[in-house]
């Protein structure tokens, strides 16, 4: 009887419209994302890290329906934690992929989540592998999210092979901060990892401290 | 010829039988040219804050079904365990039975374990199992607590996903509340700061939002105990009491003092009444 309808935006599945970038580099990976979390019309989260740690050196970064890809990087960190004691050794990332890969194939018409997985590990140094819906793929970078819309001309052009480090961050930075100002459902901070040989380095970009391009 | 029926007793389960009611009532109500009426929105305010040591949690005490409010003052804060608190948005009956739900295994896990429960923990317990019924119990929380890692404040949706935030609100008043956080927040604010800082938050969603009202309850929680005032703040005072020994009374106060209204001509008639019989009825007292 004390019943209270729900408001429609409660209803509304809380999205990460999102824009995610990964980059490989010589000894290395990068990996972006913006920090913006809607449910439909209203941003409920403006400093969310959508880079989501599956093991010391693979991350994931999370884009699509919030409630599915939180849920699957948690079970991924979950399995990768049993698999990495199981091998006695830290895990590949081919592993990772291929575990989100299986979650993604199996529920395809259910969830709506697409992770890029990045990481680095002994065998292969830095990997970038996108698994949407089931796919599993190895690339030099990859990126996703309803953001990455707006920035395939600009990656396509301006990606070279070879970058080095520095190079691969500013990079990111870069497309972050244009697909920021052109899709409604990105926006926020930027948070940026680094993972190399030596650790993860994390790092979060301001909203003022964004490069600006020609209109600001 | 007689013909034999059996009747068939009724299944258990739902009956969609309005169902197909309201669409038929719908088509011949668009053939007339009306529309049926739009569903009302109705809800609720909840935020939370964390202070230097601790955290603060606050919620309106409307309830409502339709239009009409079924309850004045009902309680959105519920007891998760003796240091972790959760305010409930949506729908009543969900958040009520999957807090008790949530409490009823953490304190379990907790005689288990021989230790506090974390606040994480519950958010786990909470995510999910709102995540295993896909966004069909409509349960938005509010979780807050101290535990040994100091204290934490969480908001779950209904679909299961969560964030874990300085300052968070929810329900349908929670944009009248963030924007009063969003201006005045500050990080490690004194307790006293962090009560009128929730208090107000709450007062903007009462005020500006129709589905919010009444009082203002508050939970602040530390480490060393819980303060559960309910109501903090009556944000609408109904008339004014008669006095404080009638404070009992919960209606307010309608006699007006006499002078109030001016009188203009007084006319007093006796009615005499005649004594026609009189008779005494035993009353049976066996």
């Amino acid at each position: 009887m004390l019943e209270e309808a729900a408001p429609e935006w409660l209803s509304e599945e809380v999205k990460t419209g999102t824009t995610i970038i990964g980059i490989e580099y010589d000894g290395g990976v990068v990996l972006g994302s913006d920090s913006r979390v809607s449910a439909g019309e209203t941003v409920v989260n403006r400093v969310m890290n959508k880079l989501s740690p599956l093991h010391d050196k693979i991350y994931c970064a999370l884009s699509g329906s919030a409630a599915d890809a939180q849920t699957m990087a948690e079970i991924v960190n979950y399995q990768l934690d049993v698999h990495s004691i199981e091998i006695g050794e830290d895990p590949q990332v081919r592993s990772a992929a291929t575990l989100v890969r299986n979650i993604s194939y199996k529920y395809r018409e259910e969830l709506s989540a697409h992770l890029i997985v990045a990481g680095w590990d002994r065998r292969n140094g830095g990997q970038v592998f996108a698994t949407m819906k089931g796919l599993l793929t190895r690339q030099p970078f990859a990126v996703g999210g309803s953001g990455s819309s707006y920035v395939y001309g600009f990656v396509d052009a301006e990606y070279r092979r070879g970058m080095s480090k520095q190079e691969c961050q500013q990079f990111v930075v870069n497309t972050l901060s244009l697909a920021m100002n052109r899709d409604g459902s990105s926006g926020g901070v930027a948070y940026i990892v680094t993972i190399d040989e030596h650790g993860t380095e994390e790092k979060v970009i301001l909203g003022n401290q964004l490069p600006t391009f020609f209109d600001q | 010829m007689a013909t034999l029926t059996a009747v068939r007793p009724a299944f258990g389960g739902f009956s969609f039988d309005n169902c197909k009611r309201n669409a038929v009532l719908e088509v011949e109500a668009s053939k007339v040219g009306c529309s049926v009426p739009a569903a009302r929105k109705t809800g609720t305010t909840i935020c939370g804050v964390v202070f230097k040591d601790g955290v603060v949690l606050g919620a309106d005490t409307r309830a409502t079904e339709g239009m009409i409010v079924a309850d004045k003052n009902c309680s959105k804060i519920h007891y998760i365990s003796p240091n972790i608190y959760c305010c409930g948005a949506g729908t009543a009956a969900d958040t009520e039975m999957t807090t008790q739900l949530i409490s009823s295994n953490l304190e379990l896990h907790s005689l288990s374990t021989g230790r506090l429960p974390r606040v994480a923990t519950a958010n786990r317990m909470l995510k999910q199992m709102l995540f295993r019924y896909q966004g069909y119990i409509g349960a938005a929380l509010v979780l807050g607590g101290v535990d040994c890692n100091g204290p934490h404040l969480y908001s779950i949706y209904p679909h299961g996903s969560t964030d874990k935030l300085p300052y968070v609100t929810m329900g349908s008043g929670s944009l009248a509340a963030m924007a009063v956080f969003e201006d005045r927040y500050k990080p490690d604010m004194e307790e006293d700061a962090a009560k009128q800082l929730v208090r107000d938050a709450i007062a903007a969603g009462i005020f500006n939002d129709l589905g919010s009202g009444s009082n203002i309850d508050l939970c602040v929680i530390t480490k060393s105990k819980v303060n559960y005032i309910r109501p903090h703040d009556e944000a609408n005072k109904k008339g004014v009491r008669v006095t404080e020994l009638e404070a009992l009374k919960l209606t307010g106060d309608y006699k007006y003092k006499r002078g109030t209204t001016g009188v203009l001509t007084k006319a007093v008639t006796p009615i005499d009444l005649e004594l026609l019989e009189e008779s005494v009825q035993t009353m049976d007292t066996s």
